[in-house]
């Protein structure tokens, strides 16, 4: 795959915010701070990393991505409609009743979903399902996954980190989208996962900071992570929440509401303004 | 009385034999000497993985790993397959329909000595109620082995109820045929039906015996497949005897007798009794006095046909 230029990377980024906030915003409902947030961690991985093939979304060789926080079910969307899943005026009809864009992503509905996640702790587990068939059949594909921070906080994410580090999964790379934030407030108020580097080391993973919004950044770690040899890799990302509409950043309360009219218009004079800026550069 | 072997072992050897499919693949959750996964293990060490005490994890990491194509055998406790990691075999197994099989040993009373907290008396009735899961509950080894071959080749998450106990073999394995949601007419008689499922169809044969003496010809039917299930020999036995009898070792709220109650009441309603754990939690002890003590016998078989007889003649 032709590695696209960073700027081209920067404005699928943005494109994908302006479908979430269209997503969240004609279904009414829906989490639009922590999509935000884990924007440009999939928008590399789709774009920049992963060999996928919309044509063959089941190709079997592919490379995997699990949501495993599956309320951001409206980046993945967006994501895989700018890349060519399914059309990008499908994403208007999120979480309707005749829609097959469930609230949280369905493998059986949604071509280039790899796994249905929605129930937190889960995904992360069964990502380490599909490193470890990868390495059963000898396949050279890898796997990757984005989880919360909040979701550090079900015990089925550290089952899943022990098993992954016992198999030696280096074919998995796991993004923490560590933005701090969680419906009832901070993580840390609610009940912290700190120190989580420390946490991640001791279950015996490689460990690896990045900023989640700096593309360059991201590609260089995942370079890093597909370097490491006998272990998988954690991505911290320090991400905000909400990131790119100025009134949701950093606020707990649009982890899971919907803009109103008003609310959308802004947010989307704002990303508009972004994009325009990134066409003159 | 014939040979004697629990279905948790029939369950090993039938991983075992079938094993050669590189499709397959085995987890345990630390108990594989006692699920038997053990040998299947012994002959295919690459395709075996202990997933340590972790059951939640270990499947959705199962979901995982069928979703890159494999056929996985998960295996553990009944009461942690069904109970702990229920919410993973929903939203992970069930709801995207994934090859998972799920190998429940040490379901029921008969568990024995270890008491209640590991004798699952409720898992037909939560496994049951899961879209896309089908729940077969084998009676003897030759039920066993082939309802894994069924399980194999069925697409979509299978549970399968095994137990600790050894139990009789009923079966002749060259004449046996095993489907999905078919029911086995085992003996026939017109006047009242035993529909029986895992090891309470032995106990059924024998409560037949103890009925011939007393001049009743009960019917006996093996319903290895509690979901699907097959309605039309439970109507066609209602239709032709008119009294229902069934037997689980399972909590008589949910399981087996629940489901042959829904099938009655919307097609043909007939006099009907249950056996099973009458709605309580089970405790340590020799697993034939628990099966006595909770009465899962063949004598309280028999007894609660004469019981649904008398409720017949006097409609």
């Amino acid at each position: 795959m032709k590695k696209p230029e960073i700027k081209d990377l920067k404005k699928y980024a943005v494109k994908v915010r302006k479908h979430i906030i269209d997503e969240v915003y004609s279904a009414a409902s829906g989490h639009p701070g922590g999509s935000l947030s884990c924007t440009e961690i999939l928008t590399v991985l789709y774009f920049a990393e992963m060999r996928v093939n919309t044509k063959q979304p089941l190709w079997e060789d592919r490379d995997r991505f699990v949501l495993s926080k599956g309320h951001c079910s409206p980046a993945l969307y967006a994501v895989l409609a700018e890349k060519g899943f399914f059309p990008k005026e499908d994403l208007l009809t999120f979480r309707k009743a005749d829609s097959y864009l469930e609230g949280h992503p369905s493998m059986r509905y949604v071509p280039g979903v790899d796994m249905s996640t929605g129930s937190l702790g889960q995904g992360i587990s069964a990502a380490v399902g599909m490193a470890m068939a990868g390495k059963l059949d000898k396949k050279d594909c890898r796997v990757y996954a984005v989880l919360g921070d909040g979701e550090l906080q079900e015990g089925e994410v550290w089952e899943a980190f022990m098993a992954a580090a016992h198999y030696k999964l280096d074919n998995l790379t796991a993004f923490l989208d560590h933005n701090g934030l969680q419906i009832d407030g901070r993580i840390t108020d609610v009940m912290s996962p700190e120190p989580v580097a420390d946490k991640f080391k001791a279950f015996g993973w490689n460990v690896l900071k990045t900023d989640g919004h700096d593309i360059e950044k991201i590609l260089e770690s995942i370079g890093q992570a597909k370097d490491c040899k006998g272990k998988p890799t954690i991505i911290i990302a320090e991400t905000v929440k909400g990131k790119g509409v100025s009134y949701m950043e950093n606020q707990a309360g649009w982890h899971g509401s919907a803009p109103n009219k008003e609310q959308r218009d802004q947010a989307m004079a704002e990303l508009d303004k972004v994009l325009a800026e990134l066409e003159v550069e | 009385m014939a040979d004697k072997i629990a279905t948790r072992e029939a369950y090993g050897n039938a991983l075992a034999e079938f094993g050669s499919d590189n499709r397959i693949v085995v987890f345990d959750a630390d108990l594989s000497k006692s699920t038997k996964t053990d040998n299947f293990r012994k002959k295919y060490p690459e395709r075996f993985f202990n997933m340590g005490i972790a059951e939640g994890n270990m499947m959705a990491t199962a979901a995982g790993m069928a979703s890159c194509g494999k056929v996985v055998f998960a295996s553990t406790f009944a009461m942690f397959a069904a109970g702990r990691a229920f919410e993973q075999i929903r939203n992970s197994i069930c709801y995207p329909k994934l090859n998972v099989k799920i190998g429940a040993t040490h379901a029921g009373l008969s568990v024995g000595e270890d008491g209640a907290s590991h004798q699952a008396i409720e898992d037909i009735a939560i496994m049951r109620a899961l879209p896309n899961m089908t729940v077969i509950s084998p009676a003897d080894a030759v039920e066993t082995k082939y309802a894994v071959k069924a399980a194999i080749e069925h697409e979509g998450p299978v549970y399968l109820r095994l137990g600790r106990l050894n139990v009789p073999v009923i079966y002749n394995e060259s004449s046996y045929k095993f489907e999905i949601g078919k029911g086995i007419v085992l003996a026939e008689g017109n006047d009242a039906a035993i529909i029986a499922t895992g090891l309470m169809v032995s106990a059924a044969l024998e409560a037949k015996e103890l009925l011939q003496q007393e001049g009743i010809n009960a019917r006996v039917i093996d319903i290895h497949t509690i979901k699907p299930i097959d309605a039309d020999i439970i109507v066609k036995a209602a239709r032709e005897t008119g009294a229902i009898v069934t037997a689980e070792e399972h909590n008589i709220i949910g399981g087996l007798g629940s489901a042959v109650a829904e099938v009655l009441s919307e097609n043909y309603p007939v006099p009907l009794v249950r056996v099973g754990v009458q709605d309580k939690f089970g405790k340590s002890g020799k697993p034939d006095i628990l099966l006595q003590m909770y009465g899962l016998t063949a004598a309280d078989i028999a007894k609660s046909t004469k019981a649904v007889l008398k409720k017949k003649a006097g409609r």
